[in-house]
C-alpha cells in the first residue's frame, strides 16, 4: 500500500510517538492513583490517546475509507458511556463508604 | 535536488506555524509587560481591611466556602448530558454525507433518533430528570 | 450499500434481542412496581423467541452481510442459541432470589437482556469496529448489574472492581485494535493480514497481542484474571451465574472470531502465546481454588481453570472442541449456581460458605444431587458432559502437536477433584449442623435446575446430538 510518511512536514511516528507517550501517562494513572474517579480519568486518557493514533493512521494509510474514522467517533461513544456508569458507580460507592479509594473497599478479600 | 527540495517543503510547511509563534511571543511579551507596569506604578499601600483581601468573585459577594458539596442531583444531570450530547457524534458524518445517502440515510438517522427518544422517555419517567423529587423507581 | 434481507437474517437474534430489550424499557414503564415480575417474564419470553430464531437459522451456510461487517455461520448461530438458552435459566434463578433481596427490578432484566444483545453482536463480529461494539454492549450493563444490590457494600465493591478492570482492559483492546489497523490498513478480520508484507509487521504483532490482553480479561485467563474472584462473591449470585457462563461464552465466542475466524495464516504467530495462557490458566485457577472455603469465591477460581481449559482448545485450533466444553460448562455452572441461589435465608443473607452446606445431601435430597453432579462434571467424571468436554478438547491439543497441554490438563484436572470433592463430602457425608434456614421452595428455579442437570446428562450420553448443531467450527471466508 502506498503510505506517504510525511503529511505537512510532520512524520507518521511523530503522531504515534504522542499517542503512546498519552496512553503510558493514562496506564501510569490508573495504576498508581488512589482515587477511582482519578482511575478513571487515565481510562478516558488511554482511550482517547488511541483516537490519535487511530486519526493519523487513517489519514496517513487509508483516507480514503472512512474506517479510521468511523472508529474513532465510535470509541468516543464508548469512553462517554463507560465515563456515566463509572461515574454514577463511584457516587453509589461514596454514599455507602464515604470514600472512593479503592483500596478501602475490602469486604471481599479473603 | 531530492534533499533540497524535501527541505524546502519542510520551511514551507514551518511557515504555516509563523503566525502561532507571533502569537506566543506577543501573548507572553504582554502579560510579562502588565505584570511589570503593576509592580513599577502600582501604589504599595498593603490594604488590611475585609474588603480587600475578599476574593474577587466579579464584583459579587462570596458565600460559602469553595470545597462545598454539591448535590448528587448535579452529577445526574451532568451525566446524563454527556451521554445524550456524545450520541451527536453520530449525527457528523450522516451530515457530512447526507446527499449521498439520501432518503435512505435519513430513514436510519430517524430510527438512531427514535432508539435515542426511548432513552429520553424512560429518564423522564423515572423521574430522572426531576431536580427536586425522591426516585420513582 | 442498502441493507437486503440476507443482512438483517445474518444478525437476526440480535436484532430480535436489542429491539425486545428496547420494547422492555418502555413496558418497564407501563408495569406498576409492585408487579416486577410481569418484566422477568417478558424478558423470558423474549430470550425463548431469540433462542429458537437463532436455532432455526442453524442450518443455514455461511455468509457475510453488511459488506462484511458480520458473518453468519452454524458456529455462531449455535453460539447464539447457547447464550440466549443461559439468559433465560438465569431469569428462571432470579425470580425467587432477587425478589428475596429486594432486586426484582425492571432494570435488571432490560440489562440483562443488553448484553445479551451485545453477546449476539460478539458471536457474528468479522470486523474489529463490530466486535468492539459487542464487548462493551455486552460489558457496561454488566457493571451496572453486578451493583444492582446496593448499597449492599460487597455488590458495590464487586461492581466498581468489575469497572475499573473491564474499562482499563477496553483501553488495551482499543489500542490493540488500533495498532492493527496501523498495519494493515482495515478493520476487517478476515482481509487484515492478507495484505502484502504485514503478517511480519511488528505493529501487527503487538497490536494483536493487546487484543489479545483485552480479551483475556474479558474471559478472566491468567494473568488477567485478578478482577474473577472479588467480582464474583461480590455480586448478586444470579449476576455471578450470568457472568460466569454467558459472559465466559461470549468472551471465548470474540476470541474464536478474532484467531480461529479471522487472521488467516498467522496460527504460528499466536499459538505459542495462546498455549501459554492456556497452561498459566489451568495451573493457578486450580491451585488458588484449592484454598477457598466460600463456595462462590471457589466457583470463580474454577471458572478461571474451566477458561484454561477452554483455551487448550483454542490454542489447538479446534474451534468445534471449544464450543462444546464451553457448552458443557456452562449448563454445568448453571446447576451449580441453582443450588447456591436455593440456599440462605429468607431475609436475603446469603450462605456461601462451605459450612453451610454441611449436611445438605440429608436434609434436601434433590438440591444434594443436583450439586453434587455439577461436581463431577466439574471434576470431568463420565457419563457427565464435563468428561465430553475436557477429552475433546486434548485430543485436539494432542492432534496438533501440543502434548505437553493435554498431559498438564490432565494433571490440574485430576488436582481440581480434591476442591470439588469436597463439597460432596460436606454435603453428603458431614452431619448437619442445619445452620441454614432453606427458604420455600421456587418452581421457576428447580425448572432451571432440571433444565441444566438434564443437559450435563444428555450432553454426556450423546454429545454427537451437539456436535452435529455446532458445525465445522468457523471458517475463514477468504482461504
Amino acid at each position: 500500500m502506498p503510505t506517504p510518511n510525511v503529511i505537512n512536514g510532520i512524520p507518521l511516528w511523530w503522531y504515534l510517538l504522542v499517542a503512546s507517550g498519552l496512553f503510558a501517562i493514562g496506564l501510569y494513572g490508573v495504576l498508581a492513583r488512589k482515587n477511582a474517579i482519578a482511575m478513571l480519568m487515565g481510562v478516558e486518557l488511554m482511550l482517547n490517546s488511541v483516537n490519535l493514533n487511530l486519526l493519523a493512521f487513517w489519514r496517513y494509510l487509508n483516507p480514503t475509507s472512512a474506517a479510521g474514522m468511523a472508529f474513532a467517533a465510535f470509541v468516543f461513544v464508548v469512553a462517554a458511556a463507560e465515563a456515566a456508569v463509572g461515574l454514577a458507580l463511584i457516587i453509589s460507592v461514596y454514599r455507602t463508604l464515604h470514600s472512593i479509594d479503592p483500596e478501602k473497599l475490602d469486604q471481599l478479600k479473603l | 535536488m531530492q534533499l533540497a527540495s524535501s527541505k524546502l517543503r519542510w520551511f514551507l510547511a514551518m511557515a504555516d506555524f509563523v503566525p502561532v509563534f507571533i502569537l506566543v511571543l506577543l501573548s507572553t511579551g504582554l502579560a510579562l509587560l502588565v505584570l511589570l507596569i503593576s509592580v513599577l506604578f502600582g501604589p504599595r499601600r498593603r490594604a488590611q481591611n475585609a474588603t480587600k483581601l475578599m476574593p474577587y468573585e466579579s464584583g459579587m459577594r462570596p458565600i460559602g466556602v469553595a470545597q462545598r458539596r454539591l448535590p448528587v442531583r448535579f452529577y445526574l444531570i451532568a451525566v446524563l448530558f454527556i451521554l445524550f450530547d456524545i450520541e451527536v457524534v453520530f449525527f457528523y458524518p450522516w451530515a457530512a454525507a447526507f446527499r449521498a445517502l439520501g432518503w435512505y440515510g435519513f430513514a436510519n438517522m430517524l430510527i438512531f433518533a427514535a432508539l435515542l427518544l426511548v432513552g429520553y422517555v424512560w429518564l423522564w419517567r423515572k423521574g430522572a430528570l426531576e431536580w427536586e423529587s425522591v426516585d420513582k423507581s | 450499500m442498502m441493507i437486503n434481507s440476507t443482512d438483517v437474517v445474518a444478525v437476526l437474534p440480535f436484532i430480535s434481542v436489542a429491539l425486545g430489550s428496547v420494547g422492555l424499557l418502555i413496558a418497564d414503564l407501563l408495569i406498576p412496581a409492585e408487579r416486577r415480575h410481569v418484566t422477568a417474564w417478558l424478558a423470558a419470553a423474549l430470550l425463548l423467541t431469540a433462542a429458537v430464531i437463532a436455532l432455526s437459522l442453524l442450518g443455514s451456510p455461511t455468509f457475510e452481510a453488511f459488506g462484511g461487517m458480520v458473518i453468519s455461520d452454524p458456529t455462531a448461530f449455535f453460539l447464539d442459541t447457547l447464550i440466549c438458552t443461559i439468559g433465560l435459566v438465569t431469569i428462571l434463578l432470579t425470580l425467587r432470589y432477587n425478589q428475596v433481596r429486594g432486586i426484582l427490578r425492571g432494570e435488571f432484566y432490560i440489562l440483562l437482556a443488553l448484553s445479551i444483545s451485545g453477546m449476539t453482536l460478539v458471536t457474528h463480529a468479522n470486523n474489529l469496529l463490530i466486535l468492539l461494539l459487542g464487548i462493551e454492549l455486552l460489558s457496561i450493563p454488566l457493571y451496572v448489574l453486578c451493583g444492582i444490590a446496593r448499597p449492599r457494600l460487597e455488590s458495590e465493591e464487586s461492581a466498581l472492581k468489575y469497572f475499573l478492570t473491564g474499562a482499563f482492559a477496553s483501553g488495551f483492546l482499543v489500542y490493540g485494535i488500533a495498532l492493527t489497523y496501523g498495519a494493515s490498513g482495515t478493520l476487517s478480520l478476515q482481509t487484515a493480514p492478507a495484505a502484502p508484507n504485514v503478517s511480519g509487521d511488528p505493529l501487527l504483532l503487538i497490536g494483536i497481542g493487546l487484543i489479545l490482553v483485552g480479551l483475556g480479561f474479558k474471559v478472566a485467563a491468567v494473568p488477567f484474571h485478578l478482577w474473577a474472584p472479588d467480582t464474583y462473591e461480590g455480586a448478586p449470585t444470579t449476576v455471578t451465574a450470568f457472568m460466569a457462563t454467558a459472559t465466559k461464552v461470549a468472551g471465548f465466542a470474540a476470541l474464536l472470531r478474532v484467531l480461529h475466524g479471522g487472521l488467516p495464516g498467522m496460527e504460528s504467530t499466536w499459538q505459542p502465546l495462546v498455549a501459554i495462557i492456556a497452561a498459566a490458566t489451568m495451573i493457578v485457577g486450580n491451585l488458588a481454588a484449592l484454598a477457598q472455603q466460600n463456595l462462590k469465591r471457589m466457583l470463580a477460581y474454577s471458572s478461571i481453570a474451566h477458561a484454561g481449559y477452554a483455551l487448550v482448545g483454542v490454542a489447538a485450533h479446534d474451534t468445534t472442541s471449544v464450543v462444546f466444553y464451553l457448552t458443557g460448562y456452562a449448563f454445568t455452572t448453571l446447576a451449580a449456581f441453582a443450588v447456591i441461589t436455593a440456599i440462605g435465608s429468607s431475609e436475603g443473607e446469603e450462605m456461601q460458605f462451605l459450612e453451610a452446606y454441611s449436611g445438605l445431601g440429608r436434609q434436601k435430597p434433590l438440591l444434594g444431587a443436583v450439586l453434587a453432579i455439577a461436581m463431577f462434571s466439574l471434576i470431568g467424571i463420565p457419563p457427565t458432559v464435563g468428561f465430553i468436554g475436557k477429552y475433546f478438547v486434548f485430543q485436539a491439543a494432542v492432534a496438533k502437536g501440543l502434548v505437553w497441554l493435554a498431559v498438564l490438563g490432565v494433571l490440574t484436572s485430576a488436582m481440581a477433584a480434591y476442591y470439588y470433592l469436597r463439597v460432596v463430602m460436606v454435603a453428603f457425608i458431614r452431619e448437619g449442623s442445619a445452620a441454614a434456614p432453606l427458604p420455600t421452595p421456587s418452581a421457576p428455579r428447580n425448572l432451571a435446575a432440571a433444565i441444566s442437570v438434564a443437559a450435563v446428562f444428555v450432553l454426556g450420553v450423546v454429545p454427537a446430538l451437539l456436535l452435529s448443531m455446532i458445525g465445522n467450527g468457523m471458517l475463514s471466508t477468504t482461504p
